[in-house]
C-alpha cells in the first residue's frame, strides 16, 4: 500500500519537469533552447552566406548545376578498367563507375595484403630472436615516419626506371618486370574453374558447419571429433573433384614479347603496382603495431595457464591468445582499413585512375566543380560507412559476452 | 631503445622482454637471443646474411662511390656528366648539396633566406618548449601566440625594416611547418568546442551539428577537402574577394585536423570520472566554470599523447598539398628534380626528403611514447 503511494509520488516527481518553460535565464530548458537557436542560427547564416555567394558566382560564370553531365560522352582515356569502356562512346557516369571499381579493387587487395604483411611483422617484433625483433622494429619506425605520398612517388619513379620491355627482368620467363609494369602468366579461364570456385565456397560452408557440429559434440561429450580430415576433403578435395570431372583443363597464357611490348598474360601497370606497394608497405607498419600491442595486451597468465594445460605453442596462439587479442585488435584495425581506403585517393598523384583521379579530370573538363567533389565525397562516405558497419558487426560478434 | 620499443603502455603485465642473461657475458647473450634454437639460428643466419649484403651494397653506393659535388659548366648550369656515368653504381648527393637551399626554403629571395631558416628554428623551439612538462601552464598559449606572430612577421616582412615577401615566394620546410603548426593551433580550440558540443546532453541540435561535422570530415579523404579548398572555395566567396591558395589550404587543414582532434579530445572527456563533473556541480559552479576549471585541465592532460600522434599525422599529411600545387617540402623536391641537369636523380632527393620527415616524426613519436609511459606511471597508485 505504502509502496504504491511511494510509486505514485515518484511518478509525480518524475513528471515534475513537464511544467511550463519559464522565460528566464535561470531555467535550464529555456537556456538550452536559446543556446541552440543561437548556434544553429550562426551556422545556418554562414551556410546561407556561402550558398548565396556560390549561386551568384555560378550565375555570373554561366555554369549550370546538376548532374546532367553524367550522361554526356566522357572522352577520358582510361588505362585500367574492370568494365568494358570506350572513351568515344561511354559516358562520364560510366567513367566514374569505373573509377569507383578501381578504388575498391586496389583498396580490397591492399587491405588483404597489408593485413598479412602487418601481422607477420607484428609477430616478428615479439620474436625471441633479437635480430628479427630489431629488424621489424626498424621497419615499423622508418616506414611510419615517411609520408605516404613520398613513398608512392619513390616507388613509382623506381618502377619507371626499370629497363624497357626488351631488356625486361624475368623470372623463369613467366614473370616479366619492365617499365611497362609487371607481366604475370594468366590462367585460361574455363567453366571448370568456375565450378571449382563454386565447389570451394560450398566446401567452406560445409567446413564451418562441420566445425560447429564438432563444437557441439565437444560441449556434449568432452571429446572433439577430428575436424581436419573433413576440412581437407571439403576445401581441397571437392574443388579438385569438380575441376577433374569437367575435364581438368589447365592452360596458362604466358606473356610474350612482340615488338616493343608484351602480349598476353596479366598486366599490373606501374601506377597500380606502385600504389598497391606503397599502401601495403605503409599500412602494414601500422597494422604491425596494432597486432603487437594486441598480443601483448593478453596477460602472461593466459600463456602460462594454456601451457600448463599441455597445449602446444601453436595451439596456445590459435585457441587462447588470438581469440582474446582479436577483441583488442579489431577496432584500431577497422580505422586502418578505412585509412588505407581513403589513402588510395593519393593515386591521383601517380596517375592511377581511381575515383578521385577520374572525378578530377571530369570536373576539369566540364567545369562542374561542386558536383565532381560531391561525387568523390559521396563515394568515400559510402565506402567508409560500409566498412565501419561491417567491422562493428564483426566486433560485436567477437565481443566478450559478460554475465 | 629496447625499452622504448618493448614497453607498451596500457598493458598491465611485464612485456615479454628478450631473455636477459646478466653478468654472463656476450656469449651467453648471443646464445639466448640469437641462437636459442635451431629455428632461431636459421633465422639469425639468413637475416644476418641478407642484412650484411644490403648494408654493404648501400655503403658502397651511398658512401664509397658517391659523388658529393659537381663542377659548374660555362653556362652556369651544373655539369652532371660525372653523376650520369656513376648512375646505378654510386649515389649522386651532389643534387642535394646543389639544391638544398631551394628544397628547404623554396623560391624565397636568396639573400633573405635567413628568415625562413629562423622560422624553422622558431618552430622547433616552440615544439621543444611545448614538450616540456614544466611549461604546461596557461602561459604556454601566450608563447604560441607570440611565436606564430613572429613567424608571420618574419615570413611576410614589411615591418621592422624587413623587405616584404609575398606568399607566392614561400616554399619548402617553412610551408610544411606552417601548415601543420597553424593547423594544430587553430584546430585545437575548434576541436575542444566540437567535443564539448558532442557531449552536450541538453543541446540535441548542437550535438547533431557536431556529429555531422566530425563524421563527414572523417569519412572523406584529405585530398577531397583540399580539392574543395582549391576548386570550390573561390565559388564560396563574394565576387572580387580573392583568398590566396596557401590560406585556402590552411583552412582546409584546420577543418580536417579539427575533426580528428575533436575525437581525441572527446576520448579525454569520456575518460574523466563522472565524479569530477558531479563534484563541480555540487560546488555550484556554472557550466563554463566547471568546464574551464575542472574538466578541461584534467581531460586535456590525458589526451596529450594521442594529440602528439595526430600532430605527427597532420605533419605528414601536409605533403598532400603537392596535389593542389602548393610548394611544400615535397613539392620543392619535385621542383628541384625538374631542373634539366638533375632529372633522373630522384632517388637521392627522395631519400633526402625522407630523412627530414623521419627526423621530425621520429623525435615526436619517441617523445609521445615516453610521455605516455610517464603519465601512465603517475596514474598508477
Amino acid at each position: 500500500m505504502s509502496q504504491a503511494m511511494a510509486d505514485g509520488r515518484l511518478a509525480q516527481a518524475r513528471a515534475a519537469p513537464k511544467r511550463r518553460i519559464r522565460l528566464s535565464w535561470s531555467d535550464p530548458v529555456f537556456r538550452s533552447i536559446v543556446w541552440q537557436l543561437v548556434i544553429v542560427g550562426i551556422v545556418g547564416a554562414i551556410l546561407w552566406y556561402l550558398i548565396s555567394n556560390t549561386s551568384a558566382n555560378l550565375a555570373a560564370r554561366h555554369i549550370a548545376t546538376g548532374f546532367g553531365f553524367l550522361d554526356r560522352v566522357a572522352g577520358i582515356p582510361i588505362g585500367e578498367s574492370l568494365l568494358p569502356y570506350n572513351p568515344s562512346v561511354n559516358t562520364y557516369g560510366r567513367a566514374l563507375l569505373i573509377g569507383v571499381l578501381n578504388t575498391l579493387q586496389v583498396a580490397l587487395v591492399g587491405v588483404v595484403l597489408a593485413t598479412i604483411l602487418g601481422t607477420l611483422i607484428g609477430i616478428g617484433r615479439l620474436s625471441r630472436n633479437w635480430l628479427l625483433a630489431k629488424l621489424t622494429a626498424f621497419y615499423v619506425e622508418t616506414l611510419r615516419d615517411i609520408p605516404l605520398l613520398l613513398q608512392l612517388l619513390f616507388w613509382y619513379t623506381l618502377l619507371q626506371g626499370l629497363p624497357a620491355p626488351r631488356q625486361a627482368w624475368n623470372l623463369g620467363s613467366a614473370v616479366f618486370l619492365s617499365n611497362r609494369g609487371i607481366k604475370l602468366p594468366l590462367l585460361d579461364w574455363q567453366p571448370a574453374h568456375t565450378a571449382a570456385v563454386v565447389a570451394l565456397v560450398i566446401g567452406l560452408a560445409g567446413t564451418v558447419l562441420w566445425n560447429r557440429r564438432a563444437h557441439a559434440r565437444q560441449d556434449a561429450t568432452g571429446v572433439r571429433p577430428a575436424t581436419w580430415p573433413v576440412a581437407l576433403a571439403l576445401l581441397i578435395g571437392l574443388p579438385l573433384l569438380a575441376w577433374a570431372v569437367l575435364g581438368a583443363p589447365f592452360h596458362v597464357e604466358l606473356p610474350v614479347l612482340r615488338g616493343f611490348n608484351f602480349q598476353g598474360g596479366l598486366t599490373l601497370s606501374p601506377e597500380y603496382f606502385a600504389l598497391l606497394l606503397g599502401l601495403v608497405v605503409y599500412t602494414a607498419s601500422y597494422i604491425a603495431e596494432i597486432v603487437r600491442s594486441g598480443i601483448e595486451a593478453i596477460p602472461r597468465g593466459q600463456w602460462e595457464a594454456a601451457e600448463a594445460l599441455g597445449l602446444g605453442r601453436g595451439q596456445v596462439l590459435r585457441q587462447v591468445i588470438l581469440p582474446q587479442a582479436l577483441r583488442v585488435i579489431i577496432p584500431p584495425m577497422t580505422s586502418q582499413y578505412l585509412n588505407l581506403t581513403k589513402n588510395s585517393s593519393l593515386a591521383v598523384a601517380i596517375g592511377y585512375q581511381d575515383i578521385v583521379s577520374i572525378a578530377n579530370t571530369t570536373l576539369n573538363q566540364t567545369g562542374q566543380a561542386i558536383e565532381g567533389i560531391a561525387v568523390i565525397m559521396a563515394v568515400y562516405l559510402c565506402i567508409s560507412l560500409s566498412i565501419s558497419l561491417f567491422m562493428n558487426w564483426y566486433n560485436a560478434r567477437l565481443a566478450l559476452v559478460e554475465r | 631503445m629496447s625499452d622504448a620499443s618493448l614497453a607498451v603502455d596500457h598493458i598491465p603485465t611485464a612485456p615479454r622482454a628478450q631473455e636477459k642473461a646478466p653478468g654472463l657475458g656476450p656469449w651467453a647473450w648471443l646464445r639466448a637471443n640469437l641462437f636459442s634454437s635451431w629455428w632461431s639460428t636459421a633465422v639469425t643466419l639468413a637475416l644476418g646474411y641478407v642484412i650484411l649484403r644490403v648494408l654493404f651494397a648501400l655503403f658502397e653506393w651511398g658512401v664509397v662511390n658517391a659523388i658529393w659535388s659537381v663542377p659548374y659548366g660555362a653556362n652556369g648550369m651544373a655539369d652532371t656528366s660525372v653523376c650520369q656515368n656513376a648512375k646505378g653504381i654510386g649515389a649522386c648527393w651532389a643534387v642535394l648539396t646543389d639544391k638544398y637551399r631551394l628544397i628547404l626554403f623554396g623560391r624565397y629571395p636568396y639573400d633573405e633566406q635567413w628568415r625562413p631558416a629562423l622560422v624553422v628554428l622558431l618552430f622547433i623551439g616552440l615544439y621543444v618548449v611545448s614538450a616540456m612538462r614544466r611549461f604546461w601552464r596557461k602561459e604556454l598559449v601566450l608563447v604560441w601566440i607570440a611565436v606564430l606572430a613572429a613567424v608571420g612577421v618574419l615570413m611576410w616582412g614589411g615591418v621592422l625594416g624587413l623587405t616584404p615577401v609575398s606568399e607566392d615566394a614561400w616554399g619548402g620546410l617553412p610551408i610544411t611547418l606552417i601548415l601543420a603548426t597553424f593547423g594544430l593551433a587553430f584546430a585545437f580550440p575548434l576541436a575542444v568546442l566540437v567535443a564539448l558540443g558532442r557531449r552536450a546532453k541538453r543541446l540535441p541540435a548542437v550535438r547533431l551539428l557536431c556529429v555531422l561535422y566530425v563524421e563527414l570530415i572523417r569519412g572523406v579523404p584529405l585530398i577531397s577537402v583540399l580539392f574543395m579548398a582549391s576548386v570550390m572555395f573561390p565559388l564560396f566567396m563574394p565576387e572580387g574577394l580573392n583568398v590566396n591558395k596557401l590560406l585556402r589550404a590552411q583552412i582546409a587543414f584546420i577543418l580536417f585536423t579539427g575533426a580528428y582532434l575533436a575525437e581525441v579530445v572527446r576520448g579525454g572527456l569520456q575518460a574523466l570520472p563522472k565524479g569530477q563533473a558531479e563534484a563541480a556541480d555540487a560546488l555550484g559552479l556554472g557550466y563554463w566554470q566547471k568546464t574551464m576549471l575542472i574538466i578541461l585541465p584534467q581531460a586535456l592532460r590525458l589526451v596529450i599523447p594521442p594529440l602528439v600522434n595526430t600532430f605527427i599525422g597532420s605533419f605528414k599529411d601536409t605533403s598532400l598539398v603537392l596535389i593542389i600545387g602548393l610548394f611544400d617540402l615535397l613539392t620543392m623536391g619535385k621542383v628541384a628534380l625538374s631542373d634539366p641537369p638533375w632529372q633522373g636523380f630522384s632517388t637521392e632527393v627522395y631519400i633526402g626528403l625522407a630523412v627530414v620527415y623521419i627526423a621530425f616524426c621520429f623525435a615526436m613519436s619517441t617523445y609521445s611514447r615516453s610521455l605516455e609511459r610517464d603519465l601512465n606511471r603517475s596514474g598508477q597508485r
